[in-house]
């Protein structure tokens, strides 16, 4: 299934970028404060690992643990303000049509796919290698990786603990929208992890289109 | 006023060298086998670390592999917030992520790897007499204790994680991009069916939790209260520190199959590294 639909920024405004990011790749932008990043699960159930820097400081960076007790909830969605370890706003997710994303499960890497599945997995296309060759273009290294935020991915918690990746709740075409606190570095992997349901065992695309509200200054 | 002589160079050294020998309750024991009340089941020969932390401060040590680490909440009210890097080779550390995900467990307790980006163990939990830890929240912040508190600086009456961690890790050359999210023990959060995250508290006074170590590792521990921590007052108390060699991290102490990976992992970066060793000497 690579069918795409047509879709739209999920917040008005005037699209100044609109790019398709390929299945198991990476993307990275600057978002600027007030603009809108909205990211399309083009179809279906493709997890967007996603970590978020101040743009003029990296050393600010996304934090999965001061964001989620800081809200004293374990699931992102809309009103959810996503910060930096030391509790600053990066950005705020202000509208969402899925309803719960994943900010614990962290990001595949190949070398955690040896422990979740076997040793034969280890060659595997896995996010943190995305993460770290686009980071690399921002001068972001393994220093700067931490937790990320796993868009359109379900991991439920159950009563004793267990955890896990499980079916996902997105669908063809569900569209969430973060709006920018400051000037953020977005970096992206389009997930390729295929041994588990966060991609639906198929990665595909995911479009990211940012817009500006409309009549704001550039 | 005192009326201590220290207007000459001599005074002054003799004034200095008076002062050793004081003991509180809340120091470090050097050597570590002078510790007064050591593991009856322990040589006190083999204590390489035995330390008393306050409330609101921190800590931090390299330990060998085969080292067992033995936290102890002495009154009920400690949070030890910990992270692990390796020793030699600091970019690996520890990931809270891996260390739920990998084990299908957010909840820490007997037998659950604290995994490495890497793929690796660094240590596990092999006794834990409280069952009240945290994967999930990480620690304090300046601005969450400054708005809790009315202080979160490193020597105010509430120190934030962060800040302590910081300086922790500044005396390993670290820097405050290499502070991940981190472990607690002692403080425990529970997750709701949708999502809410409450405090548990803590199991009282008297409890301990024991790590193995299986690789050389820098420990940087952080004695602060929990961010969900339900107390209006800083109220943390003095964790206790112990650790000696002579564990065993030859063969797994759990038959999870992904942690039987990730033992097989570090016993092979270990050997690979040894065997060069060996070759070189």
């Amino acid at each position: 299934m690579t069918t795409t639909i047509e879709t739209a920024p999920l917040v008005p405004g005037t699209v100044i970028l609109d790019e398709e990011v390929g299945a198991r790749g990476p993307w990275s932008t600057v978002v600027v404060a007030g603009d809108v990043l909205t990211i399309v699960d083009l179809c279906g159930n493709q997890a967007v690992d996603t970590l978020i820097y101040a743009a003029d400081d990296h050393r600010q960076r996304y934090s999965a643990a001061a964001t989620v007790s800081a809200q004293r909830n374990l699931f992102l969605t809309t009103g959810s303000v996503l910060r930096t370890d030391d509790h600053d706003a990066l950005m705020t997710l202000v509208a969402d049509e899925v309803g719960s994303h994943d900010t614990v499960g962290g990001a595949c890497s190949q070398e955690s796919n040896t422990l979740r599945y076997g040793h034969h997995t280890k060659h595997q296309h896995a996010c943190v290698e995305n993460f770290l060759a686009e980071g690399s273009r921002w001068g972001i290294g393994k220093r700067d990786l931490v937790s990320n935020i796993n868009f359109f991915m379900n991991v439920p918690v159950d009563a004793d603990g267990t955890l896990g990746i499980v079916d996902g709740l997105s669908a063809p075409g569900r569209r969430l929208a973060l709006c920018a606190e400051r000037d953020v570095l977005v970096l992206v992997s389009n997930c390729p992890q295929i041994n588990n349901p966060c991609n639906g065992f198929d990665p595909t695309p995911v479009r990211m289109i940012v817009t500006r509200p409309t009549g704001a200054q550039a | 006023m005192t009326s201590v002589d220290t207007s000459t160079t001599s005074a002054a050294k003799e004034h200095a060298r008076a002062q050793s020998g004081v003991v509180t309750d809340s120091m470090p024991v050097v050597p570590a086998s002078s510790w007064p009340t050591p593991p009856s089941d322990i040589d006190p020969a083999l204590l390489t670390w035995a330390e008393t932390v306050p409330g609101g401060r921190y800590t931090t040590k390299v330990l060998g592999r085969g080292t067992r680490l033995r936290l102890r909440d002495l009154d009920g009210r400690a949070c030890a917030h910990l992270l692990l890097y390796r020793a030699d080779a600091p970019w690996e550390r520890l990931n809270v992520a891996d260390t739920v995900k990998v084990p299908w467990q957010a909840y820490l307790g007997v037998g659950h790897p604290l995994l490495s980006d890497q793929g690796r163990v660094l240590a596990t939990l092999v006794s834990d007499g409280s069952g009240r830890h945290d994967a999930l929240c990480g620690t304090t912040s300046l601005a969450s204790n400054t708005a809790r508190y009315g202080d979160g600086s490193l020597h105010s009456a509430s120190p934030a994680g962060r800040e302590l961690f910081t300086v922790a890790a500044a005396k390993h050359g670290l820097e405050r991009r290499d502070l991940p999210p981190s472990l607690s023990f002692f403080h425990g959060v529970r997750v709701g069916e949708d999502g809410s995250l409450s405090s548990i508290g803590s199991a009282g006074a008297d409890t301990a939790i024991d790590l193995v170590i299986h690789l050389p590792v820098i420990v940087l521990i952080a004695n602060t209260a929990h961010p969900l921590d339900p107390s209006p007052t800083y109220d943390t108390t003095a964790l206790e520190v112990l650790a000696w060699t002579g564990a065993d991290v030859a063969e797994p102490v759990d038959a999870d199959p992904e942690y039987r990976r990730a033992f097989l992992n570090t016993e092979d970066v270990w050997a690979a590294a040894q065997r060069q060793g060996r070759e070189q000497a």
